[in-house]
C-alpha cells in the first residue's frame, strides 16, 4: 500500500544542557547560546513514521516551522530516512504561539497534502503545551489520537493504535487521514544511514543557496533548479507561498501572552511525620485537608 | 549530549592530521567513483568531510545508545538453549542500529553495499565503539572476514557472501581454533573433503569461536590428507545452518560475544581461492586485520576506564581535597594520558601504513590491467607492506598491554568502590584481560615484530629523525630518543653477539619494546610540533620510555636471562 505520512517537526534550545551563558543578566533566555537539538518526541514520531512506511509502504515527509537554521533539523530527518522535507519560514510566522503555529502548520498540510497520517510528537521540550497536535488536527477536521504507543495495524482505511492512558493503556481505531501525536517511550530513534548522511549533506534551502557564493555566478532560479535535479533542494514556503491570512500569523495571531515568569524553588521548611497506622493516615488526611491539599 | 568522538580531543587530533590524501585518492579511484554513487566523495576534502559525518555520528550511537547498555549486557551474556545461540537484548538491539547506520561493511567495495572507507577511519570507529561496550566490538569487527572474500574468494563469493555481510543480514565468524591448536595453528585438524562432484565437506572440532553461532563462517580446515603442517591447510566459507554449536563459554570478561565450541558433521563448504595457501596467505592476512582491531579495542576499553577513573578523580573527596590533586593519584593519571595519546598515535600511524600498503597493491593490479608500467609503486607496495606486517604486532603487543595497565590503573584510583559492581571500571578490567591473549598472544606478538627489530626497519627514518631541527622546548627529548636509540643498538648488538637463541627469545622483548618506544617517541615529537599541549605529553613520554629503556637495556646487558638453563633447577 502507499500511505502518504507528514510528520511536523520542531528544533528546540537543548533545555537539558544549559551553560551559565544562556540567562542573560535581565534572568531573560540568550538563544544564541543555546545549543539547540531534535526536539526529543518529534524525533519518536519521526521513527515511528518511519516503522510505519518501512512495514506498510509509502512515503514520508517531514515539515518544520522555523528560523533559516532549521534546515539543520531538516537535514537530520533526511538522514533517519525521511523521503522529503519541507521549511517554513518567513519573518512574519516569528513569536507564533500555538494557536498561529498549528494554523501554518495546517495550511502547509493541505498545500502539501493530501495525507493519510500526520505524526506529531506529544510536545516539544521548550514550551511544554502539547497544543499543537490537537490543533492542527482541529483546523484540519481530523480526528486524532494523543499519546500513541504503537501503532498496531494499517489498513487502507483505518489503523489501529495503542495510546496511553492514567493507569493504563487503550486501543483505538481511527478512520483515515488521522492526526497522531507520539509518546517519547514509542520508540527509540535510528541513527543516521551513512551513505544518506554522505549523500544528503549538500542538500539546502532556498534561503541557504542565496547566501551561497555560486549565487553571484548563477541566477538563484538555475541554482534551485541544479540543486532539484541532484536531489538536494530543500522546499522551502514562505507566507507569500503559502497565502495565509497575515492577521492569524506570527506575534499577531498569537493571543497567548506571558504574563509573568517566575522562579518556583520547591523546599522543604518542615516535615511531620505520621506513624504507618490507621490513626497517623487519618491524621494524615486531617492535616492536608486543614493546609487545603485536598477539598 | 555525549559523543565518544567530539568529547574524545585526542581522537579528534588524530583524525584532522591524518595525511591519507594518496591512499584515499587511491580508493576512490581519483574521485571518480563520484560519478556513480552519489555518497562517494568528490575530492579529499570532501572525503574527509564524510569521514568526519560519520564518526560524529558514530560517537553519537556508541555514546547515546550502545555504552548505557554495555553492563546489562555483560550481566546478561547470550545464552545457548537447543543448540541456538541467543544474543544479550542489548547486543541484538547494538547490530540492528549498527546495521541500521550502515556500518557492517566499512571497508568494503561500494558496489556490494560497503562504504569504501580506509582502515584508519575503520579503526576509529571501532575503537569508538570498543569504549562503549568492548563485546560488542568482537561482533563488528567479525565484517572483516568479507574482506577476506572479496580479496581471495571468486566472483560467485563475492557476490553470494559480501552483500549479505555488509547490509549487516548475516553476522560473520572466522573459524580457527581447536582444542590443540590455539596459538600453533599449523596444528589444525577439522577435515576437508571433496566428493565425486568435487563439492567440499567440513567435518570435525573448532573451539573458542567468536561468534561461532554466526550465520557464515570462514573456516581454516586441513584439506590435504595424511598432510602435517600449514601447507595441508586450506580456507573455506559455509553458512552456520549447518554447523552445529555444542557449548558457549563462561568467560572472565567480554560476555557480551558468544563464545562457542563448534561441531561439523559433513558440512557443505565452498573454498576461498586455492588450496594449501589456507593458513600462509589468506589467515595470516585476515589475522592482521584483526590484530589491528583488537589493538583498537585494547584503546577503546582504556579510554573508557581513563574517562571513568578522570571522572571518579575529581569528584571524590579524601583528606578535604579531591583525590585527583593527591600527588601520586594526579601521577597515575597523567600516566594513563600519556599512553593513551602515544598509543593512539601508534595505532593510527600503523593503521595508515596498513592503507598505504593496501591502496598501492590495488593501483599495481589497475596498472597491470591496463598494460602501464607499475614497478615503482610495485617497489613502495612491498616496503609498505613490510612496515605494516612489522608494525601491526608491535601495535597489538603496545596497545593491549597498556590497555590492561591502565584498566588496573583506573580500577585502583577507585579504591574499594572500583572494586564493586556498582561501578563499571571492574568490568573494563576484565575486558581488557582478553585483548593480550586473543589473535595471538602478546608473547607472539613479540615474535611477529622481532624480525623487522632485528632488520631496524626504520633504521633509516630514525636517522633522518636525529637530524631534524627541533623546537628549543622539545630538544631534550629528541636528545633523550638519540640515548635510547644507541642504548637498543648496543643491546641488540650484544644479544646478536651471544649467539644464544633463548637468550634471544626472551630478550626479543626489551627489543622491541625499545624500538616501539622510538617510534612513538618520534610520533608525539611530530604531534608537539603542530600542538603546544603536546609538547608536554612527548615530554613525559619519552622521559618514561627512556627510564624503561635503561631497564631494558640494564636486563640485557647484565646477563639477566643467563639462568634460563637452570630453569629446572630454580623450578624445582
Amino acid at each position: 500500500m502507499n500511505f502518504n505520512t507528514v510528520v511536523m517537526v520542531k528544533q528546540v534550545p537543548d533545555t537539558s544542557n544549559i551553560s551559565g551563558e544562556v540567562m542573560k543578566p535581565d534572568g531573560t533566555v540568550n538563544r544564541a547560546k543555546l545549543p539547540t537539538i531534535f526536539n526529543p518526541d518529534d524525533k519518536v514520531a519521526l521513527e515511528l513514521a518511519l516503522q510505519v512506511r518501512d512495514r506498510f509502504g509509502g512515503k514520508v515527509t517531514a515539515v518544520t516551522m522555523g528560523p533559516p537554521k532549521a534546515a539543520e533539523l531538516l537535514r537530520d530527518c533526511l538522514y533517519m530516512g525521511a523521503d522529503d522535507v519541507c521549511l517554513i519560514t518567513d519573518r512574519k510566522f516569528g513569536g507564533a504561539d500555538t494557536l498561529a503555529t498549528s494554523y501554518i502548520l495546517s495550511e502547509t498540510i493541505q498545500k502539501l497534502g493530501p495525507f493519510d497520517l500526520v505524526f506529531a510528537g506529544r510536545q516539544a521540550i521548550d514550551g511544554d503545551t502539547a497544543q499543537v497536535g490537537p490543533q492542527t488536527a482541529e483546523k484540519l477536521g481530523l480526528p486524532q489520537i494523543t499519546y500513541a504507543e504503537e501503532v498496531i495495524d494499517l489498513k487502507e482505511d483505518k489503523i489501529v493504535v495503542k495510546r496511553r492512558i492514567d493507569g493504563g493503556y487503550e486501543i483505538l481505531e481511527s478512520s483515515l487521514p488521522v492526526l497522531i501525536t507520539v509518546l517519547q517511550e514509542a520508540a527509540t530513534p535510528r541513527p543516521f544511514k551513512a551513505t544518506r548522511l554522505m549523500a544528503l549533506k549538500n542538500a539546502r534551502t532556498r534561503l541557504e543557496l542565496e547566501k551561497m557564493p555560486e549565487t553571484a555566478a548563477k541566477p538563484l532560479d538555475e541554482l534551485i533548479s541544479d540543486y532539484k535535479n541532484k536531489g538536494l533542494y530543500i522546499q522551502t514556503l514562505s507566507r507569500e507561498d503559502l497565502g495565509v491570512d497575515l492577521e492569524r500569523c506570527g506575534i499577531q495571531g498569537s493571543p497567548t501572552k506571558v504574563h509573568k515568569v517566575e522562579s518556583v524553588v520547591l523546599t522543604g521548611e518542615e516535615h511531620k511525620q505520621f506513624p504507618a497506622t490507621r490513626e497517623g493516615i487519618g491524621e494524615l488526611l486531617d492535616s492536608l485537608i486543614e493546609e487545603h491539599f485536598f477539598g | 549530549m555525549p559523543n565518544f568522538f567530539k568529547d574524545n580531543a585526542d581522537l579528534m587530533f588524530q583524525f584532522e592530521n591524518l595525511n591519507i590524501e594518496e591512499q584515499v585518492g587511491i580508493l576512490e579511484n581519483n574521485y571518480t567513483q563520484a560519478e556513480q554513487f552519489d555518497y562517494a566523495p568528490t575530492s579529499y576534502e570532501d572525503a574527509l568531510d564524510n569521514y568526519r559525518r560519520v564518526l560524529e555520528m558514530v560517537g553519537d550511537l556508541t555514546a547515546e545508545q550502545i555504552a548505557p547498555r554495555s553492563s546489562q549486557v555483560d550481566i546478561d551474556g547470550n545464552t545457548l538453549e537447543d543448540g541456538i545461540v541467543h544474543y544479550a537484548k542489548g547486543i541484538r538491539q547494538a547490530l540492528d542500529e549498527l546495521s541500521a547506520a550502515e556500518l557492517m561493511g566499512a571497508t568494503l567495495p561500494r558496489k556490494f553495499g560497503g562504504l569504501n572507507f580506509p582502515s584508519t577511519v575503520h579503526m576509529m570507529t571501532t575503537e569508538m565503539i570498543s569504549r562503549a561496550d568492548a563485546s560488542l566490538m568482537n561482533l563488528y569487527l567479525l565484517q572483516d572476514i568479507a574482506d577476506t572474500i572479496c580479496k581471495y574468494g571468486n566472483d560467485a563469493q563475492r557476490e553470494e557472501f559480501i552483500p549479505q555481510l555488509a547490509s549487516g543480514k548475516c553476522t560473520g565468524a572466522m573459524v580457527l581454533t581447536e582444542p590443540d591448536a590455539g596459538s600453533d595453528l599449523q596444528a589444525i585438524k577439522l577435515q576437508a573433503y571433496q566428493d565425486e562432484e568435487g563439492n567440499w565437506f567440513l567435518k570435525g572440532m573448532k573451539r573458542f569461536i567468536t561468534n561461532g553461532c554466526a550465520d557464515i563462517l570462514l573456516v581454516l580446515a586441513r584439506s590435504e590428507e595424511g598432510s602435517k603442517g600449514a601447507r595441508g591447510l586450506s580456507l573455506f566459507v559455509c553458512y552456520g545452518e549447518h554447523v552445529k554449536v555444542r557449548r558457549i563459554e563462561h568467560k572472565l570478561g567480554i560476555n557480551g560475544s558468544p563464545t562457542c565450541e563448534l561441531q561439523f558433521d559433513d558440512t557443505p563448504a565452498q573454498l576461498i581461492g586455492k588450496t594449501k595457501l589456507g593458513l600462509i596467505r589468506y589467515v595470516m592476512d585476515l589475522m592482521n586485520g584483526a590484530r589491528l582491531g583488537i589493538a583498537a579495542q585494547g584503546l577503546g576499553i582504556a579510554e573508557a576506564a581513563y574517562a571513568e577513573a578522570l571522572k571518579y578523580a575529581g569528584e571524590r573527596k579524601q583528606f578535604e581535597k579531591a583525590i585527583r590533586d593527591i600527588p601520586p593519584v594526579t601521577n597515575m593519571l597523567i600516566d594513563m594520558r600519556v599512553a593513551l595519546e602515544s598509543n593512539r598515535a601508534l595505532l593510527y600511524s600503523t593503521a595508515k601504513w596498513v592503507d598505504l600498503a593496501g591502496t598501492l597493491a590495488k593501483r599495481v593490479e589497475e596498472l597491470k590491467e591496463k598494460g602501464e608500467p607499475y614497478s615503482d609503486d610495485r617497489k613502495r607496495m612491498k616496503k609498505a607492506s613490510g612496515i605494516a606486517e612489522f608494525l601491526t604486532p608491535l601495535t597489538k603487543y603496545f596497545l593491549t598491554e597498556t590497555s590492561n595497565r591502565v584498566t588496573y590503573d583506573a580500577l585502583q584510583i577507585h579504591g574499594g568502590t572500583g572494586y564493586m559492581k556498582e561501578f563499571s571500571v571492574e568490568r573494563h578490567v576484565r575486558d581488557a584481560r582478553i585483548t593480550n591473549i586473543y589473535e595471538g598472544t602478546s608473547q607472539l606478538q613479540i615474535v611477529a615484530a622481532f624480525g623487522g627489530v632485528l632488520r631496524d626497519v626504520f633504521g633509516e627514518h630514525f636517522t633522518a629523525k636525529e637530524e631534524e631541527t627541533v623546537p628549543t622546548d622539545l630538544k631534550k627529548a629528541a636528545d633523550q630518543l638519540k640515548t635510547i636509540r644507541s642504548l637498543f643498538v648496543d643491546a641488540a648488538k650484544y644479544v646478536d653477539d651471544k649467539d644464544d637463541r633463548s637468550v634471544a627469545d626472551v630478550a626479543a622483548k626489551e627489543l622491541v619494546e625499545m624500538y616501539g618506544f622510538l617510534h612513538m617517541g618520534y610520533l608525539l615529537l611530530d604531534d608537539a610540533q603542530r600542538d603546544e599541549r603536546k609538547k608536554l605529553v612527548a615530554n613525559r613520554f619519552v622521559v618514561d620510555a627512556l627510564a624503561k629503556s635503561r631497564k631494558n637495556f640494564e636486563a640485557i646487558m647484565s646477563d639477566q636471562f643467563s639462568d634460563l638453563e637452570q630453569a629446572d633447577a630454580i623450578l624445582a
